[in-house]
């Protein structure tokens, strides 16, 4: 009982973070944007941000995956859908990072049958 | 909700080609060299934790906490990963945070991916690591049993640290191949000082999850298991 009781927890915890706790993010640049943002005038115009002056981030490029469906962790672009984007993220990261980590213990297990 | 664009890592561009590539090589070798090591500390028992302790940090990261007017910072999770499943573990669930939020939700730039990894999963962890096991070992000389209270202060000292490391990775990438006419002081100074600031906030945030885990399931926390470990009691 105890046992499962952790892996619940645990869970449940991911997924209130990601779908709930998310939403009261602050939504302020963080402190590696606001060094790349450094010299630079931010407007905001009607579409999107308007950089002046002279600062790192003029040099970002237009992010590849940026037409992603889940781009900017959100669903097409909706405002307010972060929550489910973020819990479809939880998901994606537990199912690719379970897989490999079983793999690599695989790999483990076949080694060890090999010395026995 | 958000209208800025909601982006935590660094994007592509703001380093040049080469330097992108020699970070991108490292990022490589490093995740299979951990993919080789992590062997080691995985097993049946590790592999669901390290998994979930993935997922955690991908929802944890998402949640900015502010440090500064406009400013705010979120968990690099470095510290978190490698004490509750080992640093080369640890380094890959980051790694695979990484490349989740890169390739899936547009952020940090996919020729930025290997900076990214090499600041928030090598030195992140390495820094981080380090510093808890060097914690813990002087902890233990004065009681083998060590209380989870004390685990916490190891653990938030070695979030801080790691988190000013891994900006200083950012610095000396900049320093490499940076774009922009900011000069390298200037961003030494402002990475160093929003990072102390995030730091305090990814000591907490790591202090607490890996009290929790250590209160309810000691036995999951790999620091601990490495140290009994060695010494056979």
């Amino acid at each position: 009982m105890k046992r499962w009781s952790f892996w619940i927890a645990f869970a449940a915890a991911t997924l209130l973070i990601a779908g709930v706790v998310s939403y009261f993010a602050s939504s302020s640049p963080d402190g590696l944007d606001s060094a790349t943002l450094q010299g630079c005038q931010v407007t905001e115009t009607a579409d999107g941000e308007q950089l002046s002056g002279d600062c790192i981030a003029q040099h970002a490029s237009e992010h590849a995956m940026s037409t992603s469906p889940l781009a900017d962790y959100a669903i097409g672009g909706q405002d307010g859908t972060g929550g489910i984007a973020g819990i479809i993220g939880v998901l994606v990261t537990v199912a690719v990072a379970g897989s490999a980590f079983w793999l690599i213990a695989r790999g483990r297990r076949a080694a060890d049958d090999k010395q026995t | 909700m958000v209208v800025n664009t909601v982006a935590m890592h660094m994007s592509d561009g703001i380093v040049n080609a080469p330097t992108s590539v020699i970070f991108g090589v490292i990022a490589i070798a490093a995740i299979g060299l951990c993919a080789v090591k992590a062997r080691n500390e995985l097993d049946e028992r590790t592999v669901p934790l390290a998994g979930l302790v993935a997922a955690f940090i991908f929802a944890v990261q998402m949640v900015n906490f502010p440090i500064l007017p406009g400013v705010s910072g979120h968990l690099l999770g470095g510290a978190l990963a490698a004490i509750l499943v080992g640093p080369y573990t640890g380094a890959l669930c980051i790694a695979i945070v990484l490349i989740v939020q890169s390739l899936l939700f547009a952020d940090g730039g996919i020729t930025a991916l290997g900076t990214n990894i090499t600041n928030m999963s090598v030195v992140g962890v390495a820094a981080a690591y380090a510093t808890a096991v060097g914690l813990y070992a002087i902890a233990r000389r004065r009681t083998p049993d060590v209380p989870v209270a004390a685990l916490g202060v190891i653990s938030f000292i070695a979030a801080l640290i790691g988190t000013v490391c891994a900006a200083m990775a950012f610095v000396v990438e900049y320093a490499i191949g940076g774009a922009g006419v900011t000069s390298l002081g200037a961003v030494a100074t402002y990475m160093f000082g929003t990072h102390a600031l995030i730091g305090v906030g990814e000591g907490l945030i790591t202090a607490v999850t890996v009290m929790a885990v250590a209160r309810s399931r000691p036995d999951l926390v790999y620091l601990m298991r490495g140290a009994r470990a060695e010494v056979p009691a």
